[in-house]
């Protein structure tokens, strides 16, 4: 196997007294597509986040491109997609205003130049926005605004590319186009690490598939395949919240 | 213009057109944060800035300058490190602050709350050279960094955990933006006043995004709607006798209001001229081939020139 773009050994966090990752292990290899799945609450979030140095490790080693994540500084190799509902701030701005802000990890004193813009202009077409660049987020619908965060995150042309649920509150139609940026990205090499509720029309693209419950990995391999009414076309995959110190409630994906 | 023979009268109008680009071009951030009410309190702590220059005879604006960074600087640090609640702890700094300067200007010799009253209004007439020569630097530092850093600052400001994974040094651009807007607020000050200040820095940047759909023209109508109602308001103040502060306030009020009342018709033709455009008819329809085929349980309606999908795209 290639070099590891992404290594976790023996992670753990907490978020204020409650442990959400109780040791995990997981390797993303260059050019592989890499699926964190579980059940809300399961620490899956939480494991990306301490990727990218969002949530503070209490034990365990993260490397990026080999580099200690401590140690780590060289941003422009990676995109993030956080999780959202929404692009918008508290003040209108234009789709290209938001997608900007992702270049700058790739601009000196936060200067665009021509290759600057163009690298913005390619990242709308990706997602199929270039002819709403003009338009304020305000006027988008939930699956565009998911489209520019994903656009913001590939402004910078990242080797990696980090994503979390990005499928979520997004209609069937703009998931296949997500889907279509993405396989274009994994067909360029990118890495790809994405926490999915569900696998949806992605699931052609995923190599593998990790796992989690209760903040331990369960199952690192082949994506598992969705059984009895979660097969079927279209299922829309809803359940409520766990309440704290309940069960994990079971998605179907571990049986 | 016999306005502009008075010598305290240009130093009015100077301040005035500084203030009126400096709040709004930093409020902008602020209220792109929905941090919009951060002005007042650092207007709040710049109280015990003023009460602190007064008892030690110092330049009260520079004190105020010097007190009210080290307010936002602290406002910043318990956002960070916070884990009770954070408004609470604000609370106290806020409400601290107004007391700590009414309590100081009273122990100045010979001070009285009087004193404190043209800060906390503003008081055109009474700048001195002094103190417009303070105002031109530290408007300066603001514009500077409110323009040069307006990228970085608007990526802070709409997603701070993306700004951290871009490798931005969030931290200290949050620590930048505190510090700016403590700057802002001693500029204003003599000009608003305190309990004023915040007023010129989220109204004018609320009035204008009722019209823009960019940020960038919403913080260039922002900074002209500024500019317009604090020059609007010394004049007005010079001829009809009201206080400046008041008067530039209610102005910018108003400018909000006619601006709004504005926008819903205009965003209406805007929407026509897109359909328009688009070729959409005015009413939805029945597509035929739904009709034909389907059971008539679902229907279907959308404009019929539209394909179905908003997402067809390569």
């Amino acid at each position: 196997m290639s070099e590891p773009v992404i290594s976790l050994r023996g992670v753990r966090a907490e978020l204020g007294s409650r442990t959400v990752l109780r040791g995990i292990d997981l390797t993303v290899h260059r050019g592989e597509v890499v699926a964190l799945l579980g059940a809300n609450g399961s620490g899956k979030s939480t494991a990306v986040r301490t990727v990218i140095g969002q949530v503070p490790v209490s034990d365990g080693e993260i490397e990026l491109f080999g580099t200690p994540r401590r140690r780590f500084r060289d941003w422009r190799r990676l995109g993030y997609v956080p999780q959202r509902t929404t692009a918008a701030g508290g003040v209108p701005a234009t789709v290209t205003e938001i997608v900007a802000s992702g270049r700058l990890s790739r601009t000196r004193l936060g200067i665009l130049r021509r290759t600057d813009h163009a690298a913005i202009r390619r990242a709308l077409d990706l997602v199929g926005m270039a002819d709403r660049a003009k338009d304020s987020v305000n006027a988008l619908s939930g699956g565009q605004h998911q489209r520019v965060l994903i656009a913001r995150a590939l402004a910078c042309e990242p080797e990696l590319l980090i994503m979390d649920e990005p499928m979520a509150g997004v209609d069937l139609v703009s998931q296949e186009v997500l889907a279509a940026t993405l396989r274009e990205q994994v067909a360029r090499g990118t890495t790809v690490l994405l926490v999915l509720h569900e696998l949806g029309p992605l699931e052609p693209l995923i190599d593998r598939a990790v796992v989690l419950r209760d903040g331990c990995v369960t199952h690192d391999g082949p994506p598992p395949k969705a059984v009895g009414q979660h097969a079927l076309p279209g299922h829309d995959h809803v359940h409520p919240h766990a309440a704290p110190g309940t069960d994990p409630v079971r998605t179907g994906l571990l049986s | 213009m016999e306005i502009l023979d008075y010598a305290f009268m240009q130093r009015a109008l100077l301040a005035a057109v500084l203030v009126g680009v400096t709040a709004p071009a930093i409020g902008i951030y602020l209220v792109q944060r929905r941090q919009a009410l951060m002005g007042d309190g650092i207007g709040h702590v710049a109280m015990t800035g003023v009460g602190l220059g007064f008892m030690l005879s110092w330049s009260p604006v520079w004190m105020a300058t010097l007190v009210s960074a080290a307010g936002a600087v602290l406002m910043e640090l318990i956002r960070w490190y916070g884990k009770t609640r954070g408004d609470i702890a604000l609370a106290m700094l806020f409400y601290g602050g107004m007391a700590g300067g009414v309590m100081l200007i009273n122990l100045a010799p010979g001070g009285t709350n009087a004193n404190l009253m043209s800060f906390l209004f503003g008081s055109l007439s009474t700048v001195s050279q002094e103190d417009i020569t303070a105002i031109c630097v530290l408007a300066a530092f603001v514009i500077v960094m409110t323009l040069a850093l307006r990228r970085q600052l608007f990526a802070v400001s709409q997603d701070e955990e993306f700004a951290r994974v871009t490798g931005l040094p969030v931290r200290a651009l949050n620590l930048l933006t505190a510090v700016t807007a403590a700057v802002t607020v001693t500029v204003a000050m003599r000009v608003v006043g305190l309990l004023l200040v915040s007023a010129l820095m989220v109204v004018p940047v609320a009035a204008a995004q009722q019209l823009t759909r960019s940020f960038a023209t919403t913080f260039a109508l922002a900074v002209a709607i500024g500019v317009s109602v604090t020059i609007g308001g010394t004049v007005t103040s010079y001829y009809q006798d009201v206080p400046p502060g008041a008067t530039i306030v209610l102005l910018a009020i108003g400018a909000f209001m006619v601006l709004t009342a504005l926008a819903t018709p205009l965003a209406r033709q805007r929407a026509r001229a897109l359909e328009l455009a688009a070729g959409d008819p005015a009413e939805c329809v029945i597509p035929e081939a739904v009709e034909k085929a389907g059971a008539g349980v679902v229907r279907d309606t959308f404009p019929a020139s539209r394909g179905s999908s908003e997402g067809a795209v390569g």
